[in-house]
């Protein structure tokens, strides 16, 4: 029976995808309850069947899969109904979407339509579940675009999605969820792709209007700051199973399940330096550095094209950048998305010309200093093979036609024209030093996971003997746990073979474990450098302040947004 | 907007004037002229010209002064007087030549680009939402068989049935009788019992090749989250999927616009001589194979402005389809 205060309520949820080959059980038996004005968090790693729950409250499932099993009662004012009863495409399924269950999720790029105007997707959502006029559903929409702080409401109504910030979206989508006024909000990873101050402001606008309104909300994220900061409740959840569910309190300081511990550890780890990591020797000033940078600056677009419609100036990507890179050293870049701190690490590879300043390279302390930026084509060469790139996305940097060890082989036989057995030698040490099992060589890609890929990422790197590898956002696509693996395996290699890092992040976590120093990228400009403790704990600069304090605290008891800085105040 | 449509005009006068180039460049290409053909086949029939005849007539057509000069004279009367040069063998004017064969290559092409719009949207958008199904898998043979059959033989084919079953004249888009007749309903009527089998065997491998597009695209299209979020709004499934992956993924079709007449001349060819069509392409061979330079150099860049008018729509189009386009 359904106790008064409980909204939604799911009992014995159970959903099977019927693949080709097998049926997988995504979810299995998951019960839990909604309550009015509370936030029940649903964690969990990609694939642990969180998303496919949340959808399956409003009866939304992608396609081979079907509900099996389990009811979801929904109390109304004729008291619970089960929406597990209803068929997909009914009228009461249709009215429970967007009128009664809203619904955020990840993408602020891509889930809204980029060929209709955000006003007239709003006022769909209106229009669906209210009797009003198009006139009465515009001033609707406008309210509601006022509510979720978008400026100017009445002149963003009418633009595209693409012409908004990725916070911005986000605010849009949160306005089309509340059209409605929906008693459960299901917000699903809303913040995943955002900067931290931005995915700060926007977990605060939610909370403010659940708040308002009283809604359940059922919040569904892999971080668990963030459930620290925001939730009620947590429910864990792994292969489809809720392992353990408990007030927030009970699961951060007295968690029964040991996945839920391990979850824990992984991210409570990352919240401090890596153990044992004593600075480098070489920081020492008698040292030369192996890269430096100096007046490094990058502008987009000068005017010069007859039918450009963008005024004359161009975009400052990065402007008048000096950093120095020492041997054995590793320097974090942090900057929030358009910070220019990609188009720095790029400009070190020179993969981007950098519009004037100079990158210098040092192989060794007896080697003289080459000037990157002077470089011709086959010294460029050359110097690609001792600076290496590291990307973000392991699914998108591998070649899928490509086996492992063509991948992993294309640098050697490129650059030092090795072949047959030489290189599957080769192939199979880096292999073995990034973890993986030799024997794995011959496949292809998608035959493995997406920290898995990452390793094949890291061999191909390490392939020609680099010097300094630049890891643009190494992490960022990975799961918490598998997260401090790839670090681990980063600061394990770099033992090995005395590389030194240049490690871009937004993750101010990810950088405070694994770097030395950390540079703090704000709108093209470095506005600090400093070591990553000093940084992390007690920063001296009023932006990177605001940006460390708006970084989730994983502790329930201790929660740092709320007491963070914002734009106004520093 | 605007600045975007004359942008793209202004882009299109340096296209034409390389166009009209490479068309004059092409009919000057084999060796010999109009003349030299003439003469090869007036001796296959036994007969010969004298010298001073010979040169006379080839002072007369022009063919004695240097290639630019020809050019310059072609170009400027096309520009200043809309006079296309002459046909050595039809002994007309181009222009009059060309704008006969231009309509009705127009009209049937215009014809097939409908019906495969007309054919290929909903079995599009069926084939991808109900993907694997078994209408889809029908669909998807039938679409190959399409495909696969050259056009020719689908023309045969089409007019032996029509003519043995339906006791229908075919060839041509007209029945004898209605050749120079004035227009008339019973003239319409004609033309439209004449024109089905053109136009379906025109339309047929296009119609298929656009059904793979559509299903490709909106394959592609519905596994978006825009799509959740129209479903999560409480909108009817036919409606998520008609007003927001379909309109995205419609751009092909509009872009095909602008390949559809290039395609029709060049690649149709065969079709239309099968099924004696007055089209540009029949005329064209005939041009090229008998030298008739002035027609062929016409023809050749007549094409390339049609295409080039096709690119045109076609993008302004997509322009108003699709906002992103319209922005950058």
């Amino acid at each position: 029976m359904m106790k008064p205060e409980t909204l939604l309520s799911v009992r014995n949820l159970s959903i099977d995808f019927h693949l080709r080959t097998h049926v997988l059980h995504a979810v299995r038996d998951v019960t839990f309850d909604l309550k009015h004005g509370k936030t029940m968090a649903l964690v969990g790693e990609s694939g642990s069947g969180k998303s496919v729950t949340a959808r399956a409250l409003m009866r939304i499932i992608d396609k081979p899969g079907r509900m099996t099993g389990g009811q979801i009662l929904l109390d109304g004012p004729d008291g619970p109904v089960d929406v597990a009863q209803f068929k997909e495409g009914s009228r009461e399924v249709l009215g429970i979407r967007g009128g009664r269950i809203g619904l955020i999720f990840q993408e602020p790029m891509s889930s809204l339509s980029p060929v209709h105007t955000i006003g007239s997707q709003i006022v769909e959502a209106v229009r669906l579940h209210k009797r009003v006029s198009k006139k009465e559903a515009r001033v609707r929409c406008i309210e509601l675009l006022r509510q979720v702080e978008i400026p100017q409401p009445e002149l963003m109504a009418d633009r595209y999605t693409f012409e908004f910030s990725g916070g911005m979206r986000q605010r849009a989508m949160i306005a089309m969820a509340l059209a409605c006024d929906p008693e459960v909000l299901i917000a699903d990873e809303p913040t995943t792709a955002l900067d931290v101050t931005t995915q700060a402001e926007i977990l605060d606008l939610i909370k403010r209007l659940q708040d308002e309104r009283g809604m359940a909300m059922l919040l569904i994220t892999h971080d668990m700051g963030i459930v620290a900061e925001v939730a009620d409740e947590v429910a864990v959840m792994r292969f489809g199973k809720i392992v353990e569910q408990g007030p927030v309190d009970d699961i951060f300081h007295a968690s029964r399940h040991p996945y839920t511990r391990q979850l824990l550890d992984a991210t409570v780890k990352l919240e401090s330096g890596a153990a044992g990591r004593a600075l480098p020797a070489s920081l020492a000033p008698t040292v030369a550095p192996v890269l430096s940078i100096r007046n490094l600056t990058k502008i987009y677009g000068a005017p010069s094209r007859v039918f450009s419609r963008g005024s004359g100036r161009g975009l400052v990507a990065v402007d008048d950048a000096n950093l120095d890179l020492f041997p054995g050293e590793n320097l974090g870049i942090v900057g929030e998305s358009g910070s220019g701190k990609t188009t720095l690490g790029r400009m070190i590879l020179r993969i981007v010309e950098p519009t004037s300043g100079t990158v210098t390279y040092r192989a060794d302390e007896a080697a003289p200093p080459v000037d990157v930026t002077a470089l011709g084509k086959a010294d460029l060469r050359r110097y690609h093979q001792d600076v290496r790139l590291i990307f973000q996305d392991p699914f998108a940097s591998l070649n899928p036609r490509m086996t492992v060890k063509q991948i992993i082989g294309e640098p050697l036989v490129i650059s030092k024209g090795m072949s047959g057995k030489a290189v599957e030698e080769r192939v199979a040490e880096l292999l073995g030093k990034v973890g993986l099992d030799p024997l794995a060589m011959e496949r292809y890609p998608h035959a493995f996971s997406g920290g898995q890929r990452q390793r094949i990422g890291i061999a191909r790197a390490l392939a020609l003997n680099p010097k300094v590898i630049v890891a643009d956002e190494a992490t960022s696509a990975l799961d918490v746990s598998i997260r401090s693996q790839i670090l681990d395996l980063l600061l394990d290699v770099q033992k090995q073979l005395h590389l030194s890092f240049v490690f871009i992040s937004h993750d101010i976590s990810v950088v405070r474990y694994f770097c030395d120093r950390v540079a703090v990228m704000h709108k093209g400009k470095i506005v600090e450098v400093g070591d990553a403790e000093t940084i992390c704990t007690n920063p001296s600069q009023p932006y990177t302040k605001r940006l460390i304090s708006s970084v989730p605290n994983p502790d329930p008891r201790n929660k740092r947004m709320l007491h963070r800085l914002r734009a106004d105040q520093v | 907007m605007l600045a975007y449509v004359a942008k793209r005009v202004l882009y299109m006068i340096p296209t034409l004037f390389g166009m009209s180039l490479i068309a004059f460049m092409i009919i000057q290409l084999p060796p010999g002229d109009y003349l030299t053909s003439l003469l090869s086949t007036m001796a296959d029939g036994g007969q010969n010209l004298d010298e001073a005849t010979i040169a006379r007539l080839r002072a007369q057509y022009g063919l004695d002064q240097p290639v630019y000069v020809q050019y310059f004279v072609w170009i400027s009367g096309i520009l200043t007087r809309g006079d296309f040069g002459y046909s050595f063998e039809w002994n007309q004017p181009v222009s009059t030549l060309i704008w006969d064969r231009m309509g009705s290559t127009l009209l049937i092409s215009l014809a097939s680009l409908l019906l495969v719009w007309a054919i290929s949207l909903p079995i599009g958008i069926y084939s991808a939402v109900r993907r694997h199904s078994f209408g889809d898998h029908a669909f998807t043979l039938l679409g190959f068989i399409g495909l696969a059959v050259p056009n020719f033989i689908m023309a045969l084919t089409l007019m032996y049935a029509s003519y043995r079953f339906l006791g229908q004249s075919v060839g041509g888009i007209f029945s004898p009788a209605f050749v120079d007749a004035p227009w008339s309903l019973a003239k319409l009527t004609d033309m439209l019992s004449h024109m089905w089998i053109p136009v379906i065997v025109i339309a047929m491998s296009g119609t298929a090749a656009m059904i793979r597009i559509l299903r490709a695209n909106l394959s592609d299209e519905l596994s978006k989250p825009y799509v959740i979020t129209a479903r999560a709004k409480g909108l009817p499934e036919h409606k998520v999927i008609l007003k927001y992956p379909v309109r995205i993924a419609l751009n092909p079709f509009v872009s095909s616009i602008g390949w559809v007449l290039p395609d029709l001349v060049s690649g149709v060819t065969i079709t239309a001589i099968v099924l004696n069509l007055p089209t540009a392409g029949p005329l064209l061979l005939r041009a090229l194979v008998g030298q008739d330079m002035y027609l062929a150099g016409s023809f050749i860049l007549l094409m390339g402005v049609l295409t080039l008018v096709g690119m045109l729509i076609s993008d302004i189009l997509l322009a108003v389809l699709d906002p992103r386009i319209r922005f950058n």
